[in-house]
């Protein structure tokens, strides 16, 4: 079974994130990177298919695949360090700023390239958040969008999955390939070991370019993007509200401040 | 007038506040047109017209209900084809996003999604979306396509004004594939609003101590009508169900109120609350991070302050 995990590196959440001044891009250099956190649950699951797979005598790989830049690289070396087989980084110039849907374009062209039984991401990324690959690629690949999983079974050539909804959740299921999305807590991702970090050393990594790819320059990168950044700024810092040290009163004025405001 | 297509999110007959919002917002640009999947739209019809829809497609077709999220796409991509609307207008709820996704691709058309605001501008609509947290304001356009916007619940109020609503059948054109629903869920239905369209948010941290303090987060927020968040602490030591976490990896709220009761304020759990319009904050810890947003703080002990607020609120009934 090949299964192919899509990792995002984006900005640390504590870190101070900006948009460039120029085009409203992400700034990447400025700040640490590291794996987007429901990315590492997207590996685990990968991982944890693979190795029932082979449990029950069937081959299986785990591929990792990133779109970024020169820097992603840390982010698939430590995929690899938690035990996926070999990456595949889409690394172009040309790239920078796409949005979702020219995103959408570049991954779908490269996993037609390397094919897949399962494609595997996180269901939304902490920089851009918007829940909107798995859809997208499944759109772009033609087969089922399994989403928004907290659990996830596969039956010879099916997937079964739990999808969360608003109020509860569906049990959803397609047949292979398929895309899937997974949601926090789906598991506990693994920390690389020490062996799985000299071993990640030696893991195959295939650089890929737009060329390699058959990805058409004009329709990725800030030229390429269906949309685009007319202004931003920091939000200014919320007006200081009042703050009291209880004394034996906080629960009345936290009522009078109700009050005042019309909630209670 | 230009015709804005919005697509309805409904439970069966009941159409939920956040398309009230969409249809409300709707009429800023043009006509509002309400996509209706599957059954229930002759009793969501008065409700439509109350907000003001011009007319309502449906499309009563059980695909809706066995297939995930590519029905409703197929669906929005064959309006914009036949209606050829100027907006395309869904919820940004994990679902409605990800039919925005996928309608994006099927019409090759920009895609923006948690706007907060949206207003005309000279080159088509800009969204407002509030990113990192919320330490950032973007403004952005669609420049290709059909824009379809996802708008976070809460981001307009609802305001009323009279339409037809007329109602339109349309079926869905050709055969619905992908991944199959065999089964659906619900969880143990409380009289709570949703989480994430709720007016007011009464959310616990790690201060609530375990799943026994957290009870005192379900008193007020039900004193107040309110829905119940927990922060990532909670959910993760399981003092409460995961689905109701507000953060980063959460879910992401906007209400009028939102009370953080003995919730620190890390980055993490402000991204999910940032844009609430008023935020009150009870803490022990007078150095938390979440006084630095709140527009009223109590610094003290929950277990106290919380008490004497569910009497007061009793008193004032």
């Amino acid at each position: 079974m090949n299964i192919v995990v899509l990792v995002k590196q984006v900005p640390d959440t504590w870190a101070e994130r900006k948009l460039k001044d120029a085009d409203g891009t992400l700034d990447r250099a400025s700040v640490d990177g590291l794996i987007n956190e429901l990315d590492e649950y997207a590996i685990e699951e990968g991982l944890q298919i693979a190795e029932a797979q082979r449990e029950a005598g069937a081959d299986a790989e785990v591929t990792i695949m990133t779109m970024g830049p020169e820097k992603a690289a840390e982010s698939i070396r430590k995929a690899l360090s938690m035990g996926a087989d070999k990456a595949v980084h889409l690394l172009d110039d040309g790239l920078a700023g796409s949005d979702a849907l020219s995103t959408s374009y570049a991954l779908a062209q490269v996993l037609s390239q390397t094919g897949f039984d399962l494609v595997i991401c996180g269901s939304e990324s902490t920089d851009a958040r918007m829940g909107v690959m798995a859809a997208m690629l499944a759109e772009r690949l033609g087969v089922p969008q399994v989403s928004l999983a907290s659990k996830v079974a596969i039956d010879g050539s099916s997937v079964r999955i739990r999808r969360v909804s608003e109020d509860g959740y569906f049990e959803v299921e397609s047949t292979l390939p398929a895309v899937i999305s997974v949601v926090e807590k789906i598991n506990e991702p693994r920390y690389p070991s020490f062996k799985g970090i000299m071993a990640a050393k030696k893991k195959p990594v295939q650089t890929m370019s737009l060329a390699d790819a058959g990805i058409d320059p004009a329709l990725v990168g800030l030229g390429g993007a269906a949309t685009e950044v007319v202004d931003h700024t920091q939000r200014p810092p919320r007006q200081a509200g009042t703050v009291v040290k209880d004394e034996g009163d906080g629960g009345v004025k936290v009522a009078e401040f109700l009050a005042a405001q019309k909630f209670i | 007038m230009a015709e804005i297509l919005v697509l309805a999110e409904h439970v069966g007959e009941d159409v939920k506040k956040v398309t009230l919002e969409l249809i409300t917002l709707a009429r800023r640009f043009g006509e509002p047109s309400v996509a209706w999947t599957g059954p229930g739209a002759e009793q969501g019809q008065a409700r439509c017209a109350e907000y003001g829809a011009a007319r309502m497609y449906v499309a009563d077709d059980t695909a809706f209900d066995d297939f995930v999220v590519a029905p409703a796409a197929a669906l929005l991509a064959q309006l914009v084809g036949e209606k050829s609307p100027a907006l395309v207008l869904l919820a940004g709820t994990a679902q409605g996003k990800e039919v925005a996704g996928r309608l994006a691709v099927k019409i090759d058309s920009g895609v923006l999604t948690d706007a907060v605001d949206l207003q005309p501008g000279d080159d088509g609509p800009v969204a407002e979306q509030s990113i990192f947290g919320g330490a950032t304001i973007v403004h952005s356009r669609v420049r290709r396509g059909t824009p379809i916007v996802a708008m976070r619940p809460n981001a307009v109020a609802p305001e009323p004004e009279a339409g037809a609503a007329e109602i339109s059948p349309v079926s869905l054109a050709g055969e619905a594939t992908g991944a199959r629903v065999t089964n659906r869920v619900v969880a143990e239905r409380s009289e709570r609003p949703d989480l994430t369209e709720a007016s007011i948010v009464v959310s616990g941290g790690r201060g609530t101590g375990g799943a026994e303090g957290f009870g005192i987060i379900e008193q007020l927020a039900d004193a107040l009508g309110a829905a119940v968040g927990a922060s990532r602490a909670v959910t993760d030591a399981g003092w409460y169900p995961h689905q109701f976490q507000v953060g980063q990896t959460g879910k992401t709220v906007s209400p009028q109120l939102y009370m953080a009761i003995g919730i620190s304020g890390a980055i993490q759990h402000r991204a999910g609350m940032q844009t609430s319009k008023t935020i009150i904050a009870v803490n022990k810890d007078p150095e938390a991070p979440i006084f630095e947003l709140a527009d009223f703080g109590v610094v003290g002990d929950l277990f106290k302050v919380v008490p004497q607020l569910l009497e007061e609120i009793g008193k004032r009934r």
